[in-house]
């Protein structure tokens, strides 16, 4: 872990990843690493919280194992389960074979054969094997309070215990990141034990470093011109303004319809790469459309003259 | 509907059998009582407000019929030291003959019985303690002369039956304590939502883990199935409530029924909004189990009661920066307002249309609803109207119960729902998009009262 001496470091290597982290964000990233604390990232929708944990998974080599929250999840999809099918089989076979001793049929069902690993069992087990993983909770406000009061127990020391099997300690903690979209708030007690970062949507240049990036083949006129239509599109009152994963996925767009420029026509064809609301493409006006693809342009010319 | 009505009017018949058909009056007995408590501080016993609302509250249980029943519950109340008692029986004695003297209708039948008559009083139509009193709450006594000094107190107790079908707006200061009290009593159940975890019971599906294990014993022989059955939430409530002048007879009284939405029984999740030109979030302000403690909290931090409606931006306010964070759960919305908005209708039709679609249900209590000759046909209200899954009166006690029964009949399924054509927009600016202008633009038929 003692591989990064500096948050520039941090932040170097995260570009180097194809991630533009911002220096709020490479110190938090820095803390996670120097303190072996969980990092929980906030942010709108297509901010870059989910790349976090893949880019660090990357950059550090180490495996990545994701936990998709979703409403219900339990001991069952995150710890372990039995293979009760395998179970039943395995007693059927017994039975034939004449066993009659349920001390030995019980050691038997109750083995690591039969046991089925759950991703938090996992990455306990990889901290024990081999090199800590980086384990990605993702989108924690899915899960319900349930879960959460339960990964508390989890994350404060890594441990988990099978009644028919023992503890398993985690020897090194692995790389914990957790992301929410805040859709509903994250339980105090979670939070108080986390370092917190909320991502914001990327200043203009920053944006522009992210997509030249992550869209090498795009234009360099386009790209300018296509980042600076979207933060003006962000400055209007939208019910779900575009996030960097849509500037992304709209530059790809652009470029496979093989723009150079951004125009008018163009814009309107593909703003549903951008916009996903009915409501948000039947407010803009033609006028205001106009307007932002003339400010994107219009700036560049300003510019050029000085 | 409605098994908390039901309660309540047996509660109210609880309190003395002839009580109802008797007298059916508002009453002052409150303000018999709180001067009694002045008597007794006077005579230097000691007694707070409260103590005097818990004796108030106190009355709803014992009967009060039987004055040594009266007495000792009012001394159990009352009287914190020893000391005390021997006074509190010299003032008890003395106060209720004082109560007697001083009864108007004994005043001018002085000649005739030395018996108090209150009741009779009211029938004679005279203003009792400074409240106004309608002519169908006086009570059709028969003019039976009751000797003891009960009756009387039943003829100043006021009814619940009567509290709950009055409108808020024209309730005395005592009937809306009764009201109050009554609604904190109110059983509030919200519809269920099912989720996605399991607990073991009988009926549903198998439960694995527990199969194999429970049948070890057995030697891995399937005798005893044991099963899992769903585990279901109550929902959440969303409440956004109008507090602006318009509204400013109603919102007290309304926001006491919030806070007894959040201190429900069951814990139900509630999310509670004020708006008037501005949107506040009220949910902390609400946790204090003292509502005079909640409401006094809310006053320092909502800034503008009695403001001006905006409404359409309200609700916009709350489905741009609340909508995804408290309505992730199947919650159910409930909007109180009376729909007089000086904001912009088109607006407000396109925020309820939002709101609707991410509601599980979306309720309008309108406190007008109750006038009988009220058309839901300001501006702002029709435009709602085509949003709303439920339209009811919030105008008394009747009517929150009726929510009540509404609110735990919410069911699993979301209430169907037309599909709506967006209205044309205001602007003579031609769309962009030429699939869309193929459409035919109608105005929404107007929905009856009551939908749903």
């Amino acid at each position: 872990m003692g591989e990064f001496k500096s948050i520039d470091e941090v932040q170097a290597a995260l570009y180097e990843h194809v991630y533009v982290a911002d220096r709020a964000l490479a110190t938090a990233v820095f803390l996670t690493l120097k303190l072996g604390k969980p990092l929980l990232l906030e942010g709108e929708a297509g901010v870059g919280k989910t790349q976090v944990g893949k880019t660090l998974a990357e950059m550090l080599q180490r495996p990545l194992i994701r936990l998709q929250c979703y409403e219900g999840l339990d001991v069952n999809s995150t710890i372990y389960e039995w293979n009760y099918t395998r179970q039943m089989l395995h007693i059927r076979a017994m039975e034939a074979q004449g066993c009659q001793d349920t001390a030995e049929l019980e050691h038997d069902l109750f083995g690591a054969g039969f046991l089925i690993k759950r991703p938090l069992l996992q990455a306990i087990e990889l901290t024990e094997t081999g090199v800590p993983p980086v384990l990605l909770i993702d989108e924690l406000d899915r899960a319900d309070q349930e879960f959460e009061a339960f990964l508390l127990e989890v994350l404060s020391d890594f441990q988990i215990t099978i009644p028919e099997i023992g503890t398993l300690r985690a020897a090194r903690p692995p790389l914990v990141i957790i992301t929410s979209n805040r859709t509903r708030e994250i339980h105090d007690a979670l939070k108080r034990r986390c370092i917190y970062h909320w991502i914001q949507y990327p200043p203009l240049e920053k944006e522009l470093r992210i997509v030249t990036l992550r869209v090498p083949n795009a234009p360099v006129l386009l790209a300018r011109q296509l980042v600076q239509f979207v933060q003006g599109l962000r400055t209007l009152e939208l019910f779900k303004a575009p996030g960097v994963a849509e500037t992304i996925d709209w530059a790809e767009a652009l470029v496979t319809l093989d723009m150079q420029e951004l125009d008018l026509p163009g814009v309107q064809d593909t703003l549903g790469v951008l916009l996903k609301y009915q409501d948000d493409i039947d407010a803009l006006r033609r006028d205001d459309l106009k307007q932002l693809v003339l400010q994107a342009r219009g700036k560049l010319e300003m510019e050029a003259r000085l | 509907m409605d098994t908390a009505g039901h309660r309540l009017t047996q509660s109210a018949i609880a309190v003395d059998p002839h009580a109802a058909q008797d007298t059916a009056q508002g009453g002052n007995l409150l303000v018999h009582l709180l001067r009694f408590g002045d008597l007794l501080r006077l005579m230097g016993v000691e007694t707070s407000l409260r103590q005097m609302l818990d004796l108030m509250d106190a009355l709803e249980f014992v009967p009060i019929s039987r004055r040594v029943d009266f007495y000792y519950a009012a001394q159990s109340l009352l009287v914190t030291r020893r000391e005390d008692l021997p006074i509190f029986d010299q003032a008890f004695a003395l106060f209720w003959s004082l109560v007697q003297d001083e009864s108007p209708s004994a005043e001018s039948n002085a000649t005739e019985k030395k018996q108090p008559r209150l009741p009779r009083q009211k029938k004679q139509g005279e203003p009792g303690e400074g409240q106004t009193r309608d002519a169908e709450l006086a009570p059709d006594a028969s003019g039976e002369e009751s000797n003891s000094i009960l009756s009387q107190q039943i003829g100043v107790y006021s009814p619940l039956e009567v509290v709950r079908h009055k409108d808020f707006r024209d309730m005395t200061w005592e009937e809306i304590q009764a009201a109050k009290r009554a609604m904190a009593h109110l059983d509030w159940k919200l519809g269920l939502r099912r989720t996605r975890r399991y607990h073991s019971g009988p009926g549903g599906r198998l439960n694995l883990r527990r199969l194999v294990r429970d049948n070890l014993r057995f030697g891995g022989e399937l005798l005893r199935l044991t099963y899992r059955i769903r585990v279901y939430h109550p929902r959440p409530l969303v409440v956004l409530c109008d507090i602006s002048g318009s509204m400013e007879r109603y919102s007290r009284m309304l926001l006491h029924f919030v806070h007894a939405l959040t201190h429900g029984r069951l814990g139900v999740d509630v999310e509670a909004f004020v708006f008037s030109t501005h949107l506040t979030r009220i949910t902390h302000h609400l946790r204090h189990r003292d509502v005079d403690e909640s409401l006094d909290e809310l006053g320092l931090a909502v800034q503008d009661w009695s403001g001006g409606t905006r409404i359409g931006e309200a609700i916009k306010a709350f489905n741009f920066n609340w909508a995804r964070r408290v309505l992730g759960r199947g919650a159910v919305v409930l909007i109180i307002s009376d729909g007089w908005d000086r904001g912009d209708s088109q607006m407000l039709a396109q925020e309820m249309a939002r709101l609707q679609r991410s509601a599980h249900r979306l309720i309008w209590l309108n406190p007008l609803l109750g006038l009988p000759t009220y058309e839901p046909s300001q501006r702002g209200m029709a435009a709602a109207l085509a949003y709303i899954d439920d339209f009811l009166p919030g105008c008394n006690l009747a009517s929150l119960e009726q929510l009540a029964g509404l609110l735990s009949s919410v069911t699993l399924a979301r209430p169907e729902r037309k599909q709506h054509v967006r209205p044309p927009i205001a602007t003579s600016e031609p769309k962009f998009r030429p699939a869309r202008a193929n459409l035919v633009l109608r105005p929404h038929p107007s929905r009856p009262l009551h939908a749903g």
